[in-house]
Parts: structure tokens; sequence; C-alpha cells
């Protein structure tokens, strides 16, 4: 015990020395420069000692004063001393010292002359972590000189039997390469083995170092080469990968042959990056990913790659349910853009693309029918190899979507004509087929305009036309074509007929493609209930025989866009018919929740409607030939949809300054996710929970929460009292101990006498001469109903632990008739809380004493706090005397210092209920009863 | 790479770590010059940018700028990857770091720095490898006992 105290002393004479260094810097601001220099002198005398802790010491604060600037270099020999003590902590605060202490000059005389077997010596410490920090202290300062003497020592580490210094030897031999390159040569082979060290952390080392050794002379890595592509291939870890591509990126240009080899390996690395991007896309970001992506689309070589750039700018484009995109047009110029492409497998991609948005997104249409007819105008570019030429098969959508949305045509006639000409005889079958039907649908719009105008010349001129190309169709060897056509060159025939006797008959021609289209959910058919009766596993007709029974299923083309197949046309039907069964079908889809609604509020699809029609549409000249020289379509739409979310932006802070809320159009990208991450502008703001606190309505009585508090214990009704006890600053072992005595009784009550039993540690001051038995008069009397308070100093000696000290209270309780003498029992508290005074800390010198180091810490956790956090704060500054330094957020450091000038620094930290607190002392008992203290404050909460 | 600067959003010094031999002087210049220069930057400007001869790659978590300066033909971007893996490591040992989880354990962060980057160079990639590491130096520094 008393070797403890000792022991403890002298640990305390240390601490002072440091503290008194930080404390006496932030009491000499004036003449800082003065008091350190005196410091440094005592520093000084202290190396000279032989006692290794007090130079330890001493070097401590030197680290405490070169981090506030001064120099320290005159002492490097001392710190190589302590360095090679024997002891783990002293090294890693020397070789922190160091390695920001490099004077480089002294420091290498120093170690090259005297410390070099001291290093060595670490270097062959049986301890792995000595070791480690003396290879991180040399990493910093490795001169020719050192590295020269060293390297063999090292080398031999890179074969230790731990990972842990086999790394760190390859790390550093890299430094002495660069400071003796003399070493490699012998240290090559072995740092060649490295690369296959079964410890992924020593091969990745060894990956670095060969990577920054080939950078400077690729040509002398070259021999590696399969060895790394090995590695390449095997490896799972990216950051070695990087290092390994940089590398091959190195050495290339010396052996092409690498080139080749590399392609697969670096596609495949291509492609996972491409599946990040994936993920990767918001509504902000779309644009600009896939507007790069076109330009990788423009760069590639070899079709096998673009082919995947372009599936991967729809999958991105489109992904759940095409989520990201704000503006279609945008889109459906990118895919037309798309349709340059040559030799692309993935015509039928982009057209079931096409198809689906001019389908889903009605406000669309209009542009994209605009678009499609330039296509159609333009099929010939698209089809100037067509054998091979996947792309064509765009001119499938571009012709339906003509067809079917023929009324948003701004020139109808014009598209007849192009869908007409002799060279579609040459596109696959199928697609003649879709051309052929909707140049009947279109040849139906036109109608109706020309008969509008009263034009009737047009409109039979029109029929001619018809009359004219379609006999080239009725020709094709595809059957569908030919029946397609034969059946609607017959129509036409007797159309022309009736205008020729002036018969009106674009209304009926329209009625035969009369009917809205709707979009579809994929799964829709599948969720359709089952009607009451109808039992899908009985058999309609017996099967005659097996080998009859299995149907040869037709191959369809287009899996995506099966609107086209399953729309029934009843032209046959009756109008009535048809707008019963109309009504029947809208009625079952409104009830069906996976049919998509049409109304376009509710649809998601449509959402982005209003913002389509915000946009000032471009004005695309439509003569123009799909390759329009300049700057590709989508990038104007890039720009445009920049300017307008500026415009936007700009808008709404002009709304929020003028607080209009009203909501129209363009409120809904003001909710829109994405858009807001730019209205997030990085705002930690520091509260001083301190000054806050009157507003925190803190519970004042918590003191009375103590269950040992005495006028609970005791449950007398006679007077009741509440204590305070508080540190006195002046004096460091004195505490004064504030009571309220209040009178509940109706009686006065006189001649009070205080009187606490003494400990061994602390002592009730009394007046000078007097017993440690005898009380203190407490120097006023309390008339019934009054309340009064009265101080009593303490003696403590030590503050590290807290304490309870047993009183009584005796009193003359004066009645009408008598008087009677009562004794009242109670306990004082004396918690280590106490000790402590709210003392303001700058976030400077708070750090600063953080540094220094020399501090303890201890941590708590409390689960289940659920108050604010600020709350939080102003109950640990309240109840146990600190004070807030810094806050950001929900973390916050606090600071107080006991009255013997212990610094106690707590950093509290606060995430789903859990506060973590870890705190810091010079003195850990203290500390540790601290810590109790605030736990069991919210204990009780 | 050169070297490694921590400071806060006022300019603080929070931590500095030096792989090449500087004067003290030269470093005093060097840490104030960028630090100015950094400072200056808006959030939406770029995160690397060239300084004297070197790259300055850096990032902002929170209040603290992690501040790194690589040579010319270093990756930018794994630079950028390093910074964060350094975060990420203090967020782990720290648990949801923040600047004054760095002022309170300066001493931690430099132990977390060491067994990540060594000489500038990348010592291990794998997180569990580089805690467990500290966590292990942790235990050995409890046993040797505390010099003061």
């Amino acid at each position: 015990m008393a070797l403890k105290i000792v022991k403890g002393s002298i640990d305390r004479m240390f601490d002072k020395n440091l503290q008194d260094l930080v404390r006496g810097i932030r009491n000499h601001k004036e003449d800082e420069a003065k008091y350190i220099s005196t410091c440094i002198d005592e520093i000084k005398q202290e190396l000279k000692q032989d006692n290794i802790a007090v130079k330890a010491n001493a070097v401590c604060k030197l680290t405490y004063l070169q981090m506030l600037g001064y120099d320290v270099s005159w002492a490097a020999f001392n710190i190589v001393e302590v360095m090679s003590s024997s002891k783990f902590t002293y090294k890693v605060s020397c070789s922190q010292l160091q390695l920001q202490s490099v004077d480089a000059v002294l420091i290498t005389t120093i170690i090259n002359s005297v410390s070099l077997p001291l290093v060595t010596q670490d270097l062959s410490s049986p301890n792995q972590y000595d070791t480690g920090v003396a290879l991180t202290g040399l990493s910093c300062f490795v001169t020719p000189d050192l590295a020269r003497d060293l390297a063999s020592d090292i080398m031999t580490l890179m074969s230790h039997t731990k990972p842990y210094i086999r790394k760190k030897a390859v790390l550093i031999m890299y430094k002495v390469f660069l400071k003796y390159p003399e070493s490699l040569r012998p240290a090559f082979p072995r740092l060649k083995e490295k690369l296959e060290d079964p410890d992924p952390g020593v091969q990745s080392a060894a990956v670095n170092v060969i990577c920054e050794l080939a950078r400077r002379n690729p040509k002398n890595y070259l021999s590696l080469a399969p060895l790394f592509f090995k590695l390449m291939t095997s490896s799972t870890n990216n950051w070695v990968l990087i290092k390994i591509i940089k590398l091959f990126g190195a050495l290339t240009p010396l052996e092409p042959r690498l080139g080749k080899k590399l392609i697969e390996p670096l596609t495949n690395l291509i492609h996972r990056a491409l599946d990040l991007l994936y993920g990767m896309v918001s509504k902000k970001n779309l644009m600009e990913i896939v507007k790069k992506l076109m330009l990788h689309v423009d760069k590639a070589e070899g079709t096998t790659y673009r082919d995947e750039l372009l599936t991967k700018i729809i999958d991105i484009c489109s992904q759940s349910n095409y989520q990201y995109i704000t503006n279609f047009e945008w889109y459906i110029s990118i895919l037309v853009e798309l349709t340059r492409l040559e030799g692309t497998r993935h015509g039928h991609l982009i057209a079931s693309q096409m198809l689906d948005v001019a389908i889903r997104v009605k406000a669309i249409r209009v542009f994209a029918v605009a678009q499609m007819a330039t296509l159609l105008d333009n099929g010939h570019l698209l089809t100037g190899n067509m054998q091979r030429n996947g792309i064509c098969e765009v001119l499938y959508a571009a012709a339906w979507i003509c067809g079917e949305f023929s009324e948003h045509l701004e020139d109808p006639m014009q598209t007849l004509e192009a869908m007409l000409r002799p060279k579609v005889a040459t596109l696959p079958g199928h697609i003649q087929a879709v051309y052929v039907q909707n140049a009947a649908k279109l040849f139906a719009t036109v109608l109706r305009k020309q008969e509008g105008t009263t034009d009737s010349l047009a409109a039979q001129e029109t029929s001619q036309l018809l009359i004219d190309r379609l006999p080239l169709f009725v020709q094709s060897a595809n059957l569908e074509v030919q029946e397609r056509a034969s059946c609607i060159l017959q129509l036409v025939k007797y159309i022309q007929k009736l205008q020729q006797k002036e018969v009106e008959v674009a209304e009926e021609v329209t009625a035969l493609f009369a009917g809205e289209l709707n979009p579809v959910a994929p799964k829709a058919q599948k969720k359709v209930p089952v009607p009451d009766g109808l039992d899908l596993d009985a058999w309609i007709n017996e099967p005659p025989s097996e080998s009859e029974s299995e149907d040869e299923k037709p191959k369809a083309i287009f899996t995506k866009e099966e609107p086209k197949h399953t729309r029934p046309r009843h032209t046959e039907v009756d109008e009535k018919e048809l707008a019963r069964r109309r009504e029947a079908r809208k009625q079952e889809q409104a009830n069906n929740p996976f049919y998509i609604k049409t109304s376009p509020s509710s649809q998601k699809v449509y959402q982005d409607q209003p913002g389509v029609e915000h946009i000032p549409v471009v004005q695309i000249d439509l003569s123009v030939p799909l390759k329009v020289p300049g700057m590709p379509m989508s990038d104007q739409y890039l720009k445009l949809e920049e300017e307008r979310r500026q415009k936007e932006r700009s808008e709404r802070k002009k709304k929020e300054k003028k607080k209009k809320r009203e909501k129209h159009g363009r409120g809904r990208r003001a909710d829109s996710g994405p858009e807001s991450e730019e209205d997030i502008t990085p705002a930690h703001h520091v509260d001083i929970v301190t000054e806050e606190m009157p507003e925190n309505a803190l519970p004042s009585d918590d003191d009375d929460k103590d269950p040992n508090d005495p006028h609970k214990a005791l449950d007398i009704d006679l007077d009741k009292y509440v204590y305070d006890v508080q540190g006195n600053l002046q004096d460091g072992s004195q505490v004064v101990v504030s009571v309220i005595f209040e009178n509940k009784t109706d009686h006065f009550l006189k001649s009070m006498e205080f009187n606490v039993l003494d400990s061994l540690n602390s002592k009730l001051q009394r007046p000078e001469g007097s017993s440690p038995h005898d009380g203190l008069a407490v120097p006023f009397q309390l008339p019934p109903g009054v309340s009064n308070e009265a101080r009593f100093v303490f003696s403590v000696q030590s503050i590290v632990m807290p304490q309870k000290l047993k009183g009584t209270l005796t009193f003359i309780v004066k009645t009408e008739d008598a008087s009677t003498h009562e004794k009242l029992d109670f306990k004082l508290h004396f918690t280590c809380t106490s000790y402590l005074i709210t003392t303001p800390c700058y976030s400077d010198a708070y750090a600063k004493l953080l540094e220094s180091g020399e501090l303890k810490s201890s941590s708590l956790k409390l689960e289940g706090v659920i108050m604010p956090f600020h709350h939080l704060l102003a109950r640990i500054c309240f109840h146990h005397h600190f004070s807030v330094v810094e806050r950001i957020d929900s973390c916050a450091s606090m600071y107080s210092r006991s009255i013997q000038g212990h610094h106690v620094c707590l950093l509290v930290k606060t995430s789903n209920q859990t506060v973590s607190i870890d705190a810091k002392c010079d003195e850990p008992s203290l500390l540790g009863n601290v810590l109790d203290e605030i736990k069991h404050t919210f204990s009780q909460c | 790479m050169r070297f490694m600067l921590l400071f806060s959003r006022q300019g603080k010094l929070r931590l500095q770590k030096w792989y090449t031999a500087t004067a003290e002087r030269d470093k005093k210049k060097m840490v104030r010059e960028l630090m100015q220069v950094v400072l200056a930057r808006k959030p939406k400007m770029c995160s690397f940018l060239e300084w004297r001869d070197l790259k300055i790659v850096y990032k902002r978590y929170a209040s603290l700028y992690f501040c790194c300066a690589v040579e010319e033909q270093d990756n930018e971007l794994i630079t950028l990857e390093v910074i964060h893996r350094f975060v990420e490591l203090l967020d782990k040992y720290f648990g949801s770091v923040c600047e004054l989880d760095i002022i309170f354990n300066f001493e931690k962060a430099y132990f977390i720095l060491d067994e990540f980057l060594m000489g500038g160079e990348i010592q291990d990639t794998s997180k569990k490898s580089v805690l467990k590491a500290i966590e292990q130096a942790d235990l050995l520094q409890e046993v040797s006992g505390y010099p003061w």
C-alpha cells in the first residue's frame, strides 16, 4: 500500500511536470517563447538523468513542443536513446517524434554513428511489434548510409516467420532500393518470391514494390510478366489488380505481344466496371453517365465490346421501369443515335425499347413518331448491307410506331411514301409485313386528312399510290407479306371505287384500326383470375393421339412487344359490340392491380409526363439526315437538361425566398430525391451546450434521487435539508458543502448543531482548538416553514474515491409550553463528481492536452438512452460539472478539471440509443469513479 | 505518396505524416500554403489539383480534410481510395469516427496510419489484418504499461 502511494506520487510528479508545461504555455500567452525556453532548459536537465522513465517523460514533452513547432533536433541523440529502451510505449512515442522531426543531416549523422546497433537490435527483437515499430520508424528516415548498412538485415526479415514483419520488410525494401540501388540485385530474387507469398498482405506489398520499381525502369521487369499475368487472373484483391494493370501499362509498350494476351482479362475487368455503373445511376447523373458510355461506343473497336456497351446503356436506362429517366425525348434520341452502330446484333433490343417507350409514355409519342418518321425516311442508311445487319430491326419498330400513332405525324403522306419504296422489299419478311400493315393505317390517316380538306382528288391519288406500290409486296416470297399486301390491295381498290363515286370513306377506313392500345404489365396475363366454373386442367376435347398433340409453337421474333400480336382487331365486329367490349375491358383493367392504369396521374410510368411537357422542345430539322455533324442530339438534351435544372434551382430558390408554397409542375422535381442532394450543404454547426442549459429545463431536484438521501431514508417530517457538495477551486484539498435546512414542522427550531464523523480522508473543518467530536453550530434559527442555507468546509486528502460520511444534526424544538431536544442522522455522499469543477476549455488547448499523451483512458457504454443528445450533454454538464468543448453532430468532447488539477476529458457519442463515452484522465481511479457516477445518473432516467 | 495531412475546416492541423525527409521550415510553409489552397475550394470542385510539382488529392469528411500529396505519375483515384480506406479503418477502430476521435486519440490515429501505409505505400489492403495488428499492439502497450 505504502509502496503504491510512493509510486503514485512519483507518477504524479511526472504528470505535473508535463501538465505544468501544457498549463504553463496556456497561461503564458504573452511570453510563450520565454516560458518555453525555460521548459527546454528543464528538459535538458531531465535528459541528463539516468532514469529512463524520466528521460522518456522529457522526450514526451519534446514531442509536444515539437508539435507546437519548436526545434527539438538537438535532442535527437536522446530520442534515439530512449527509443532503444525495451518498453514498447517509449518507442512508439519516439518513433512518432522522429518521423516528424527529421532534420535529415543531424539525425543521419547521429543514427549512423551511434544508434545503428540500437536499430539493428530492434530489428532482431523477439517481439514482432517492436520490430514493426523499428521498421515503421526506419521507413521515414532511411538514408543512403543507413540503407547500405541495414539492407542485409532487412533482407533477412523478408523471410521472417511472421507475415506482419515480412510485409513491412518488403515495403521498406523499396525505400532501401531508392537510397541504395546496389541492394536491388541481391534482394530481387527474394522479392520475386514474395509475389507468391501465402499471406495476401505480403503479396500485395510485393506487388506494390515491384510495380513502383517497374515504373522507373520497366524493361528489367518484363520477365515477370507471366507471373503477374497469373496473379491478375487469380487475384481478387482490387488494390493489387489496379497495381498490376498499372504495371502492364508500363510493360506493354515494350512487349507488343502482351497486349493481345491482356484483352480478355481486361474486358472482364471492364465488364465488372460496367456492372458497377448499373447500380450507380440516379436521376441526376444518368444523362452524364450515358453520355460517357456513348463516347466509348464511338471509340470502341470490335463489335463485341460495342454491343456490350449498347446493351449496358439500355439496361441502365430501362432499369426499374425507367425509374431514372427524367426526359424521355433524350432517351429516344439516344436510341436513335444507337441505330447508327453498324453491325450490331442488338437491333431488336433497341426496337423493343422504342416500342415500349412509345406505347407506355403517352407524352412522348409526338416526339417519338417524328423521330421514327425520320428513321423510316432514311431507312436506306440502315439497310446498307442489311444481310448481316441486325440494326434494320429498328425499322420494324419505326414502322409500327408511325402507323399506330399516325395521328401525330406531321406529314403522313411523306411517311406513307417512304414506307412503300421499292427498296423496302429487300428487308426481312417480318419487317415488310409490318410495313404493309402500317401503310394501311397511314393510308387511313391520310384519307381522313385529305377528305377533311375536301380535296377528293388528292385522296384518290393516295389510293392510286397504294395500288401502284402494293403489287410489289403481293409478289413477296414471304407468305405473311403476300397475304397482307393482297388483302390491303383489294381493300384499297374497293375504296378507290367508292371514291370515284364521291363517297366519303375515311371514317369507315379509320374504323378498321380503331381502338386504344393499352400497355399491359408483363405478368398481367398470368394474373387474370380464372372465372368460376372454368377448369383449366380439364380437356375440352380428348387428345386424339400423342404425336399430333404437339403443336409447333410459332417462333416469336419479338418476345417483348406482345401488344402487336395480342391486339385483337375485330374488324368484322360492329361498332356497338366493340364499344361494349372495350368498356368491359377497361372495367376489368381498372379492377386489376396488375394493369398499368390509363389515367396519367396514377401511373408510375407516366410520372414524368409533366416534366416532359415542360421541356422546351428543340426544333429538330427533320430533313437533316441521321448522321448529324457536330453535336449529337442527346448532347443537346444533356445541355438542355442542365439548363433546365439550373433554372429550376434558381426558381426554387426564388420561390423559397418568397415563401410561396405553390406547387405546379416543377413541384414534383423539388421532391425528387437525387436532385435534392444538391441542396445538402455540409452544415455542421457546433452547439455549445453549456450555454443552452437554461433552455433545457432540467429537473432541479435530481439530487434527491439518491436512495441514500437522508430525509427520505429517515422519513421524518421534522425538517428537510438538501445539500450540495462543491469543490473549492482555490484550495485543492477543500470541499464546501452547502446544506439547505428547511423547517417543515409547525414549531420553532433553534440551537442546531451540525456534526460529521471524520474519516481518515475527510475532515470537517472546525474552529481551532475544538475536538473532532464537537459539532458546528448552525448560525441561524428556523421559524416554521422557513429554509436557510449553511456552508461547511471539509478538508479532503485524496479525491480519487467517492466517500460517505455519517453525521448528526441536533436541534431544539420549541413548542408553546416546552422544548425538546431532537436528533437527526444523515449521510453525506461525496461523489467524485463533486471534486470536479466546471472549467471551460478551448478546443485547441484540448487537442494539445490529448496530444500530450499523458492521459489514461477508460470507456463506458450506456444502452437505451432515449433522450436527445443535447439533453444528454446538458445532463452531464449539470450533474457532473463538465463543459462541452466541441460538438459535432452526435459526438461531443467535454472537459472538466478536478480541484487537484486532474484533467478529465470525455468523448461522448451516441447512436441508436447507445451512448458511448470514451474518457481520459491522468488519474485512472478518479476517472473510473466519475464514469460510474455518470452511469448511475443515466440509470435513473 | 509524399505526405498526408489531416486538418479541420478552421485550418487546424490534426495529423501529419511525411514520407520523405523535409526540413521543418519547409514543412510548415507547405502545410500553410496547402491548407489555404484546399480550404478555399468549393465543395463541387474536383478533389484533385496540381500544386507545385505534386498532385494533391483531398477529400472532406464532415469537418475534416484528408489531404495527400502524390507524385505526378501516381494515380489520383487510387489515392482517393487510400484516403477512403484509411477513413474506413479509423471508422472501424473508433466506431463512427469523428474529428474529435482523432484529436482525442491522435496517437492511435498515427498507429493506424502506420499499419496501413508504410513509407507512403500501402502496407496491407485488408482492413481485418490492419485492425488485428493494431489491436495486438494495443494489448502489448497495456501489458508493458505506461512510463509516466
